[in-house]
């Protein structure tokens, strides 16, 4: 039955239909949560001993770089799946992806400037883990480069998947940057084995963001996958017969 | 917690509100690209179409263009 439905998904027709019902509610779900994570990290979450109220810089910065790295594993992911199947939703998947990856990694990249400069003193350090997150920028933006340089739109998606499949080294470089070079940045206050070392009225708001923040992604995904498979059918019966219809 | 108060963030208001200000502009941004394209996507094929059926009259249906 699984099976079935994502077969089914898999049409270009089926897919856009059922995107186009499930926008608004993942939308209004992603603002309502963004509204109480921004309350509850801007107003509620107390204030941290050490960096005063600069810390608040978190709610977007960490967040905005699980997301780069999980949109990152999803393009790849996706990416593959196209090369091997030749399922054309999946390349779709894979480059609309591209763009909102590139946009948290920029956002991850800036805030932590922004957080780094009156806390490092810099706005910037070649350290591991901005350099590997700078890289991570890079092949995004080399992505959807590779994609928009090529003609035939199929061609394009194999292009920039064997890139993106390659990149993934990247992914595991700058998981564990902070732990495997002495870096001028953080280690990870969250994802430790043990509990992790950070208040819980400060940790309920990141992850509500973090939440929010995929929210975000899946909604923008499919606005964006909508538009590329309309781009792509757009000969087509169906597709045609959305214009006639208005 | 007054509102000069919360808005000063303890001094750091310029790092804080231009994190949160860049963040709402790439966020917001993103949001309306796509609804743009596909507006623009949609106008684009009903023109199309007008000028395939002005330019082929009694031709009904639209042309199917090779396989995508």
């Amino acid at each position: 039955m699984i099976t079935a439905f994502f077969h089914k998904l898999s049409s270009p027709k089926y897919f856009y239909g059922i995107a186009g019902r499930w926008i608004p509610w993942l939308g209004g779900a992603c603002l309502l949560l963004t509204l109480a994570g921004l309350y509850q990290g801007l107003v509620v979450a107390p204030t941290d001993y050490q960096q005063g109220e600069s810390y608040r810089i978190i709610y977007i910065h960490v967040p905005a770089a699980w997301m780069s790295l999980f949109i990152y594993m999803v393009m790849a992911g996706a990416g593959a799946i196209g090369l091997i199947w030749r399922i054309k939703l999946a390349e779709v998947i894979a480059i609309s992806s591209a763009p909102i990856g590139a946009s948290f990694t920029f956002l991850a990249l800036i805030t932590g400037s922004l957080w780094g400069k009156p806390m490092w003193g810099a706005w910037w350090v070649w350290d591991a883990r901005l350099t590997s997150e700078l890289l991570l920028l890079f092949l995004y933006l080399g992505v959807i480069a590779l994609y928009n340089a090529v003609e035939d739109k199929r061609t394009a998606s194999r292009a920039a998947a064997i890139l993106a499949i390659v990149g993934v080294v990247n992914i595991p470089i700058i998981h564990y940057s902070v732990e495997w070079w002495n870096t001028l940045h953080q280690g990870p206050t969250v994802t430790k084995f043990d509990a992790p070392s950070i208040d819980i009225r400060m940790l309920i708001p990141l992850l509500i963001m973090a939440v929010a923040f995929k929210l975000y992604y899946v909604t923008v995904l499919l606005m964006r996958a909508r538009c590329e498979v309309l781009e792509r059918e757009r000969n087509s019966k169906w597709a045609q017969a959305l214009v006639t219809g208005k | 917690m007054s509102l000069s108060e919360f808005l000063d963030m303890g001094g750091y208001a310029f790092y804080v509100w231009t994190s949160y200000g860049i963040a709402l502009v790439l966020l917001l941004g993103n949001l309306l690209l796509p609804i743009f394209h596909r507006r623009r996507l949609l106008a684009q094929m009903s023109r199309r179409q007008r000028r395939a059926r002005a330019g082929a009259p009694g031709a009904h249906g639209t042309p199917r263009q090779n396989e995508s």
